[in-house]
């Protein structure tokens, strides 16, 4: 059976399967268990409430329970073993990790993704959506820079290859350098600096994000606080730094934050243009080294990722109660 | 925003100006990779080495050799033969000639080149021409004559055919296809359900089981992949199809619940409780009420897990078989076509075009949904 008809199939057993499951569940509770009649009415009905939430939610808890839970703990012990899975080591996978050059300076590496991309993607999303806010045409430009939002960071890494390539004739940046009278080089292999080139790849890619949702933000400002500033002889510049910065800092925030989860995730990148080579390697990329060789290690690298998150994570949380309540 | 339309906001001409000028050099800045790609992948490979795609509407400078036919002619300078470098129907314009391949261009059109042993070689710009050599011998072969000459630009889609039909990019295509399709729809349904619980049911434990599925939401992928494979590999669907929408499913489901519980939350309170007031259950308010009218958000939650699974490399790497026939197209092209083709842009970028042909048309022509979407899950 060709995969495509498997899948189509999968999609009708699947889209079935949870309507027949959500509506099987609801119709037996209703029916047989806590039927709301007899004498028992009002105290069933109470029940069957109480349980159907749990119905409801059942399909979801379990896949995240199994996926995204599970795994945090069952990477960590995983870690904790050899490479094989046989022998436990206790935290030596994470002693082999500290001692390799190539660990620390893919941190070091990641360090400077998580500084670097965040902030080029936000200013330059706020950038944008700050020129664009009156412009006639806004919405055509912020469509553009919005664009590469849909590509694969693999086409992404593809299209900047492209303008990173050595041959004067294929790479613009070296075209541009001939036109200057510099010799060809290969700008991947420019120690130190072609991280910021790869770094550059997911910032093209991110300033689309941040403009939308600053974009949206700028919008909301109260226009009364705008006029009175220009009531009061404010210039453009300072109703920018002082009146709207702050009132956005919240959304600033977020995307920030947003941006800075997605970049400890993003192995592509680098896969694709260096292999981590040349000085780029960053802890995803590190990881899928390991992947299928020693699982072992594969683990403590990415259990190390989670320790980095995770206070972003709390953060998250703590904001969402804050909200909720 | 109208009232500060013209220049009430402190705002001159001049500053318009600038401004306008500043997004669209931003602008070029943004297309200008993506567009020397799409504009490679519709040259061939010579054009596309013999010139940057920035001349690619222009003619190109290339260098040909033409084998001299004919038989020579003995005459007092020597033996000569005569012809046209285009042949005897083709028509150009030389603008440089040479008899040696490590000099197609040592030479201008109409002048004499000399060549060694006395040979002389003289091109006209129109493609004729007389090579003399002085021998007493009939040469024993006919020599080859190098120019140089424009090209007009060409288009095609060569590339596109080659690696459709060869390079087995369609196969990666249907899988990438057979991925994407189960995985964006079921965790719809799934999250749908678990959202409307979270969001108008009441239970205790609800609050808590927000704060997690926030926290899931940025929980690595990375910590999954080896502990669900060996899971995977237990149960016994192994690195399948199976495996890669169980996956994508559950990854996509931290999104999609908060998406869509944010969504409902803001409903209409009024619309939800007369419906139960008049007695419909939980069951029928969800699908006939809510269900219906959250489709914006269904919509924002489609087209983001559309694009990210249309577009993962890393869960299909891990997930899915590492045999060819397997491959969805990032894989193929990072794997196969960045290491068997490296240097053959053309491939790469028809390649590269096939694999985000279906992500822009749906990023084009449903921005608005996807532009809610990232709002409601950003905008506090």
């Amino acid at each position: 059976m060709s995969p495509l008809l498997q899948g189509i199939l999968t999609v009708i057993i699947g889209v079935g399967g949870c309507i027949g499951y959500f509506w099987s569940s609801n119709y037996v509770l209703d029916k047989y268990i806590f039927p709301p009649k007899g004498k028992d009415a009002g105290r069933n009905i109470n029940r069957a409430n109480a349980i159907r939430p749990w119905l409801f939610m059942l399909p979801a808890i379990l896949a995240l329970g199994l996926y995204l839970v599970y795994p945090v703990f069952g990477s960590f012990w995983r870690s904790l073993f050899n490479r094989a899975g046989d022998e436990f080591v206790g935290l030596g996978n994470y002693g082999l990790l500290f001692g390799d050059g190539e660990f620390r300076q893919a941190l070091f590496n990641n360090f400077l993704w998580v500084l670097f991309v965040p902030a080029a993607s936000t200013f330059l999303g706020l950038l944008v959506a700050q020129l664009t806010d009156r412009l006639s045409w806004g919405n055509i430009a912020k469509s553009l820079i919005f664009m590469p939002m849909a590509i694969s960071f693999v086409g992404a890494s593809l299209i900047w290859k492209f303008v990173y390539a050595v041959d004067p004739e294929i790479g613009i940046i070296n075209a541009l350098r001939a036109s200057m009278g510099f010799e060809a080089l290969d700008p991947l292999q420019v120690g130190f600096w072609n991280n910021f080139l790869l770094m550059f790849i997911l910032v093209w890619i991110q300033t689309g994000f941040a403009m939308v949702i600053l974009s949206a933000a700028l919008r909301g400002i109260p226009e009364e606080t705008i006029e009175a500033a220009i009531i009061d002889g404010a210039s453009p510049t300072q109703i920018f730094f002082r009146i709207k910065i702050p009132q956005i800092m919240g959304t600033i925030v977020v995307v920030w934050t947003t941006i800075t989860i997605l970049v400890l995730k993003v192995f592509d990148i680098v896969y694709t243009m260096t292999g981590g080579n040349f000085g780029t390697q960053i802890l995803p990329s590190y990881m899928m080294e390991y992947m299928f060789r020693d699982d072992g290690r594969a683990t403590a690298v990415a259990f190390v990722i989670m320790v980095i998150v995770l206070p972003v994570m709390i953060w998250n949380i703590m904001q969402a109660r804050k909200e909720v309540r | 925003m109208a009232a500060n339309d013209d220049g009430i906001a402190g705002e001159t001409s001049g500053l318009k100006i600038v401004t306008n000028l500043s997004v669209v050099f931003l602008v070029v800045l943004w297309l200008i990779p993506t567009i020397g790609l799409l504009v490679s992948s519709f040259r061939d490979r010579d054009a596309i080495s013999s010139s940057g795609w920035w001349n690619a509407p222009f003619a190109t400078e290339q260098n040909f050799a033409a084998s001299a036919e004919g038989e020579f002619r003995q005459t007092p300078e020597g033996w000569v033969l005569e012809g046209n470098v285009f042949g005897e129907d083709g028509s150009g314009e030389v603008i440089s000639f040479g008899g040696r391949r490590s000099e197609p261009n040592a030479f201008a059109p109409g002048t004499t080149g000399e060549l060694v042993r006395g040979r002389t070689l003289t091109v006209e710009t129109n493609g004729d021409y007389v090579y003399v050599d002085p021998d007493e011998e009939q040469p024993s072969r006919n020599p080859t004559v190098y120019f140089g000459t424009k090209v007009p630009p060409s288009f095609s889609t060569e590339n596109y055919e080659t690696i459709l039909a060869s390079a087995g990019m369609d196969v990666a295509f249907i899988n990438t296809l057979t991925v994407t399709i189960p995985a964006t729809i079921i965790p719809i349904l799934v999250a749908a359900f678990a959202a409307y619980a979270l969001a108008w049911m009441d239970f205790p434990g609800r609050g808590v089981l927000i704060a997690v599925v926030v926290g899931l939401l940025v929980v690595p992928l990375q910590l999954a992949l080896v502990p669900m494979l060996t899971f995977h590999n237990t149960i016994g669907i192994g690195q399948s199809f199976y495996g890669i929408w169980f996956a994508h499913t559950a990854f996509g489901l931290p999104l999609a619940v908060y998406l869509l519980r944010n969504y409902m939350v803001g409903l209409p309170r009024d619309i939800i409780e007369s419906a139960k007031v008049d007695g419909a259950t939980d069951f029928q308010v969800f699908t006939k009420i809510v269900l219906p009218l959250s489709f914006p958000a269904l919509a924002s939650f489609a087209i983001f897990q559309f694009l990210w699974t249309w577009n993962d490399l890393l869960v299909a790497k891990v997930f899915l078989p590492s045999n060819s026939e397997s491959w969805v197209m990032t894989v193929k092209i990072a794997d196969d076509l960045l290491g068997s083709r490296g240097g053959d842009w053309g491939i790469l970028a028809a390649a590269a075009f096939v694999s985000i042909a279906v992500p822009l048309l749906v990023f084009f022509t449903m921005q608005r949904y996807l532009v809610r979407g990232l709002l409601a899950g950003s905008v506090k």
